[in-house]
C-alpha cells in the first residue's frame, strides 16, 4: 500500500486488522512482516524558510532531497544523519521519516544535539488510525507534552510519521581535522573537555583519534592551534570530510564478514569494555561514548562486557540487545499498547 | 480561573491523612498548621492561592516513594514542587492535595569531569549547579532569569529555558537522565550518564510534563566547559522593524551568537528609570552575545556590526570591560523587576517564527491600545520567544480580568501566525484553558494516553495543563 495523503493513510490504519510492515526507505531497520505499507507517497518540503532556520518536510521524503535543498541555502542538518545503508547491506534510499524514527545521529551530536533535539514538530498516524499534531515550528515549545521527542526513535511503534519540521543550522564557512596519535580515548576526553568548540571526537581504526573544529575560518585556524598544543603529535588537515563521512556511517565495516554492535557507554569506561569485548575492531565516535563493534557472528559481545552504565545492541546479525528494566519495559508496553490497541506495529524495527 | 471542588471526603479524612505522613517521614518534614504552609500556598503567579492538605519535605528518593506510595493508595492528589517560582501556576495546590516539595534535596552525587556530567538531587538550584563545577572551568548552560531561586526540579518539569538557550538548548537538551517516582511509589531510572537508551524516548517526554508523570528526584546533567570570554553589543533602533529584521539577517548570516535579546521603548523606559543601565534612547534595542578567544569575538562582532548597518542602527556599543558588560546586561536582568515597580503585570511566553517579529509586535501594540492597558515587551528574540508584559493594577476590580483577556488575545495571535502559547514557562493553570487554541481534541487526548500510562489514577497535579473538560472523565 502506498498512501498519497495523511487522510489515506489514516483510513488504511483504522481499517486494517493485521500487523502492518511500515517502509521509510528500507535501509535501516528490516520491516517486520506484515502488509507493506509505503510512505513514499508523502513526499515534499512543505515550508522551508532560511531566515527563520526551520524546514517543514513530509516524511517520505529522500534524506539526500532535504540535504540538497538545505546546502543550496548553506544551510545544514545539524545532527549529520547517518546512511547505514552499505554496513547494513541493504540499497533502499534514506528518508527523512526514517532518520526521525531511528533518532539517526552521526558524529556532531557531541556538540549540536541528536536528531531528537532538532526536531520541533511532528504530525503522525497512530495504531488507532487518528493523525496527531504535536510540536510546531518554532524553536522554544512547552505547550503540553513532547510527543515529537516520544516519536524521535520510536522505530514506527507507535504510529507512522507523516510530517517533520526541523530546526536548521547553518553550513560552517571552513571545517578542520585533527589526526591524534596515541591513546584515542584520552585525547578525545582532552578535547571534549576544553573550550574550543569541537564538533566532533572519534577514532578510525588506521588512523588515530580525529578531532573537528568548524565555523568562522579565522576562529577554525586559532581553535585547531589550540587544541594542536593540547594534543601531542596531533596534524592539523584541512576539512577531512571523508574521515567524518566514514565514521558517521561506519564505512569501515561495510561488506566485511561479521556482526556488528552499536554500544552506548560513558567514555571513561569505553577503553575497558573496547579491552573486554573480544571483537574483530571498533570504531568509536561522541568521544568515546559510542563504540562500534565487529565481531565474528554469533560473538555473545553482551556477556562479554559484562555490567557497565550504558546500552548494547547488535544491528547486524541476530537480533539482540541488553534488555530494559521491568520498570522501563513496563512503561513502554503501556505506550505501545495506549497508541497502537491493535498491535498494529508491534512488528517494526524491534 | 476554575479549579475542581475539592473532593470532601478527602478533606473530612485529613487528620489521619497527616497522621499517616507523619508516620513515614521524619517530624520536620511534614507541615499542616497554615501559619507553615502559607508559604506554598502559591507558586510566582500570585493572582491564584489556595491552601493545600498538607506539605511534605523529603530528603531522599525513598522518602518521596513513600510518600507517593501512601497518597495513592489513600487517593490523595499530590502536587509537586521545587522552588514555587512557577510563572504559569505550575505548583498551585487545592485544598484536597499534599504539596511534596523537593526543596531540601539538595545534595550533588557525582561531578565526572572526563564525561562531561553531574548528578544531582532535583531541589538543587540552577545556579548552584553551575556553582558546583565553575571553580573547575565548567558549567550548565540553561540558564532561566530565576536561576538563583528556580530548582533543577522545576526547570525539568517545565523544559525551561533562558537567554543562553540560543546556542546551547532548553533543558530537555542538557538533560542526560533521571530518577522518577511514578505515583505508584515506583521507581524508575531512565536514561543515565550516557547518550542514550534503548526503548521509547521517556526521559524526552517526562522533561516538560510539568509533574504529571511523576517525582523527579535526581538528574544527570551536561555540563560544559566554559567559553574562553564572551562579549555583548547593544544596538538602538529607531523601530521595531528594524530591529526584528536585523535579528532574522543575523541568523541567517551562519554567525550563531550565544544570545539575542529584545526590548521595546516601553520596557527601556521602564529599566531605565529602576536600573540606570544607561540605555540609548530609541524604539527598540538588541542585545547581541557572542563567545569565545579575543579574536574570535572580534570576528563575529564585526560581521555583526556589518549586518546591523544595513538596518540603520542608532546606537551600537561594543562592551569593552567587564564593568560595561555588566552594564549592558544589567537592565535585561532586571526588567521583571522594573516592571514590579510600575504595577501588578502578567508576563506572557507565547513564541513565534522570527520572520512574523514586526508584524506581531505592532499588532500587539493595536490590541494593547484597544484594551486600555500597557504591554512593555523584552524577549528572547533569536528564538522568537516572547515575553509581553502586561502592566494591571490587581486592586481595581475588573483589571486582573482585563489583563487576562488581552493575554488570551495575544497568545491567539502568536498560535495564528504558526507559533505556539508557551515556549519556556509551561502551560500550568494559566494557559490551560486556551490548549483548545493550539490543539484539536485528538492533539490532546493522545498527550492524555500518556499520563495514563505513568498515572492511571491521575493523581499527580491533576488539574493541570488540560483544559478541565478535557480532563473531567479522568480525574473521576
Ligand atoms: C522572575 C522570574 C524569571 C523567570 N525567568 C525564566 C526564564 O528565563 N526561563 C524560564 O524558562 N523560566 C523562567 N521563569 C519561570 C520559572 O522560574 C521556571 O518555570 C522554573 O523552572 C520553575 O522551577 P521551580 O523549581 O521554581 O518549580 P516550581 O514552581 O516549584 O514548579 C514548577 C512545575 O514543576 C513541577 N515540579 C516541581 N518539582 C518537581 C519534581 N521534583 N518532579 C516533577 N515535577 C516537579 C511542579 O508541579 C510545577 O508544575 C521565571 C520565573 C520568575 C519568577
Amino acid at each position: 500500500m502506498q498512501p498519497q495523503s495523511e487522510e489515506e493513510l489514516a483510513e488504511m490504519v483504522r481499517s486494517a486488522d493485521a500487523p502492518l510492515a511500515l517502509r521509510g526507505g528500507a535501509t535501516r531497520h528490516g520491516p517486520g512482516a506484515g502488509l507493506a505499507l509505503e510512505t513514499g507517497g508523502l513526499s515534499g518540503i512543505s515550508l522551508y524558510e532560511p531566515g527563520a532556520l526551520t524546514l517543514v518536510v513530509r516524511a517520505g521524503t529522500p534524506l539526500d532531497q532535504v540535504e540538497a535543498a538545505l546546502a543550496a541555502e548553506h544551510q545544514q542538518l545539524a545532527f549529520e544523519p547517518p546512511r547505514l545503508g552499505p554496513l547494513l547491506g541493504r540499497d533502499g534510499v534514506s528518508t527523512i521519516g526514517g532518520v526521525a524514527a531511528t533518532n539517526a545521529s552521526g558524529p556532531r551530536r557531541v556538540q549540536a544535539g541528536a536528531c531528537r533535539d532538532a526536531m520541533i514538530g511532528i504530525r503522525f498516524v497512530d495504531g488507532r488510525g487518528e493523525v496527531i499534531r504535536n510540536g510546531g515550528r518554532v524553536m522554544k515549545n512547552v505547550t503540553g507534552y513532547d510527543l515529537v521527542k516520544l516519536l524521535a526513535g520510536s522505530r514506527g511503534r507507535l504510529g507512522v510519521i507523516t510530517e517533520l519540521a526541523f530546526k536548521l543550522a547553518p553550513r560552517p564557512e571552513r571545517v578542520v581535522t585533527l589526526i591524534v596519535p596515541g591513546d584515542p580515548v584520552a585525547a578525545m576526553t582532552k578535547a571534549l573537555g576544553s573550550p574550543y568548540d569541537v564538533t566532533g571526537a572519534g577514532y578510525l581504526p588506521g588512523i588515530g583519534a580525529i578531532v573537528r573544529v568548524e565555523g568562522l575560518s579565522a576562529s577554525v585556524t586559532y581553535r585547531a592551534e589550540r587544541l594542536a598544543a593540547l594534543l601531542p603529535g596531533a596534524e592539523i588537515v584541512e576539512g577531512g570530510q571523508d574521515h567524518w563521512a566514514a565514521l558517521r556511517d561506519v564505512l569501515p565495516f561495510a561488506g566485511q564478514v561479521g556482526d556488528v554492535w552499536r554500544v552506548i557507554c560513558r567514555p571513561s569506561d569505553a577503553t575497558a569494555l573496547i579491552e573486554r569485548a573480544g571483537a574483530e575492531a571498533h570504531l568509536m565516535d561522541w568521544g568515546g561514548g559510542l563504540i562500534w563493534f565487529l565481531t565474528e557472528p554469533d560473538h555473545d559481545l553482551r556477556t562479554a562486557l559484562g555490567s557497565f552504565q550504558g546500552h548494547a545492541i547488535r544491528i547486524r546479525g541476530a537480533k539482540d540487545h541488553l534488555p530494559l528494566s521491568p520498570q522501563v519495559q513496563a512503561l513502554n508496553q503501556g505506550l505501545y499498547h495506549q497508541f497502537d490497541p491493535k498491535g498494529l506495529f508491534a512488528q517494526q524495527g524491534a | 480561573m476554575q479549579m475542581p471542588d475539592p473532593n470532601a471526603a478527602i478533606l473530612a479524612r485529613r487528620a489521619a491523612i497527616v497522621a499517616g505522613l507523619r508516620a513515614l517521614l521524619p517530624a520536620d518534614a511534614v507541615l499542616d498548621d497554615p501559619a507553615e504552609t502559607r508559604a506554598y500556598e502559591c507558586d510566582a503567579l500570585t493572582a491564584y492561592r489556595c491552601l493545600p492538605l498538607a506539605v511534605t519535605l523529603p530528603r531522599t528518593t525513598e522518602e518521596v516513594a513513600a510518600i507517593l506510595r501512601f497518597c495513592h493508595a489513600q487517593g490523595v492528589p499530590v502536587i509537586p514542587r521545587g522552588a514555587g517560582t512557577s510563572l504559569a501556576g505550575g505548583s498551585l495546590p487545592t485544598p484536597d492535595a499534599v504539596i511534596l516539595g523537593v526543596a531540601r534535596m539538595t545534595g550533588v552525587i557525582e561531578t565526572n569531569y572526563p564525561d562531561r556530567y553531574i548528578h544531582v538531587q532535583t531541589g538543587r538550584t540552577n545556579l548552584s549547579v553551575t556553582g558546583a563545577v565553575e571553580a573547575q572551568g565548567w558549567f550548565y548552560a540553561p540558564d532561566p532569569s530565576s536561576q538563583l531561586a528556580c530548582a533543577i526540579a522545576g526547570n525539568i518539569a517545565m523544559n525551561s529555558g533562558g537567554a543562553h538557550c540560543l546556542k546551547y538548548g532548553v533543558t530537555t537538551n542538557n538533560l542526560l537522565g533521571v530518577t522518577l517516582v511514578q505515583m505508584d511509589g515506583t521507581v524508575v531510572h531512565l536514561g543515565g550518564p550516557f547518550s542514550e537508551s534503548e526503548g521509547l524516548d521517556l526521559l524526552g517526554v517526562v522533561c516538560g510534563s510539568e509533574g504529571q508523570l511523576g517525582v523527579v528526584t535526581e538528574a544527570y546533567l551536561r555540563i560544559l566547559p566554559k567559553p574562553e570570554g564572551a562579549r555583548p553589543v547593544l544596538m538602538g533602533f529607531d523601530s521595531n522593524e528594524g530591529a526584528g529584521a536585523c535579528v532574522a539577517d543575523i541568523i541567517k548570516a551562519g554567525v550563531l551568537p550565544v544570545a539575542i535579546e529584545f526590548m521595546d521603548r516601553p520596557c527601556i523606559v521602564a529599566t531605565e528609570a529602576f536600573a540606570q543601565a544607561g540605555y540609548p534612547d530609541c524604539e527598540a534595542l538588541l542585545i547581541v552575545e557572542v563567545e569565545g578567544s579575543e579574536a574570535e569575538i572580534a570576528e563575529q562582532l564585526a560581521l555583526i556590526r556589518a549586518i546591523a548597518a544595513r538596518h540603520s542602527p542608532v546606537e551600537f556599543r561594543e562592551s569593552r570591560s567587564a564593568e560595561e558588560t555588566r552594564r549592558i546586561w544589567l537592565g535585561r536582568k532586571s526588567a521583571f523587576g522594573a516592571m514590579g515597580q510600575m504595577g501588578d503585570y502578567i508576563c506572557l511566553d507565547g513564541t513565534i517564527p522570527v520572520s512574523e517579529l514586526p508584524f506581531v509586535l505592532r499588532r500587539i501594540s493595536e490590541l494593547t491600545e484597544a484594551a486600555g492597558l500597557r504591554v512593555a515587551n523584552v524577549f528572547h528574540a533569536g528564538d522568537g520567544n516572547m515575553h509581553p508584559l502586561i502592566i494591571f493594577n490587581a486592586n481595581q476590580p475588573g483589571d486582573l480580568e482585563k489583563a487576562e483577556a488581552l493575554g488570551a488575545d495575544i497568545l491567539r495571535l502568536c498560535v495564528q501566525v504558526g507559533g505556539c502559547l508557551t515556549g519556556e514557562h509551561g502551560v500550568g493553570v494559566e494557559k490551560r484553558d486556551l490548549m483548545g487554541v493550539q490543539f484539536s481534541d485528538q492533539d490532546m487526548e493522545a498527550q492524555l494516553r500518556v499520563k495514563d500510562v505513568f498515572d492511571p489514577n491521575w493523581l499527580l497535579n491533576p488539574a493541570k495543563v488540560f483544559p478541565l473538560s478535557v480532563t473531567a472523565s479522568r480525574r473521576g
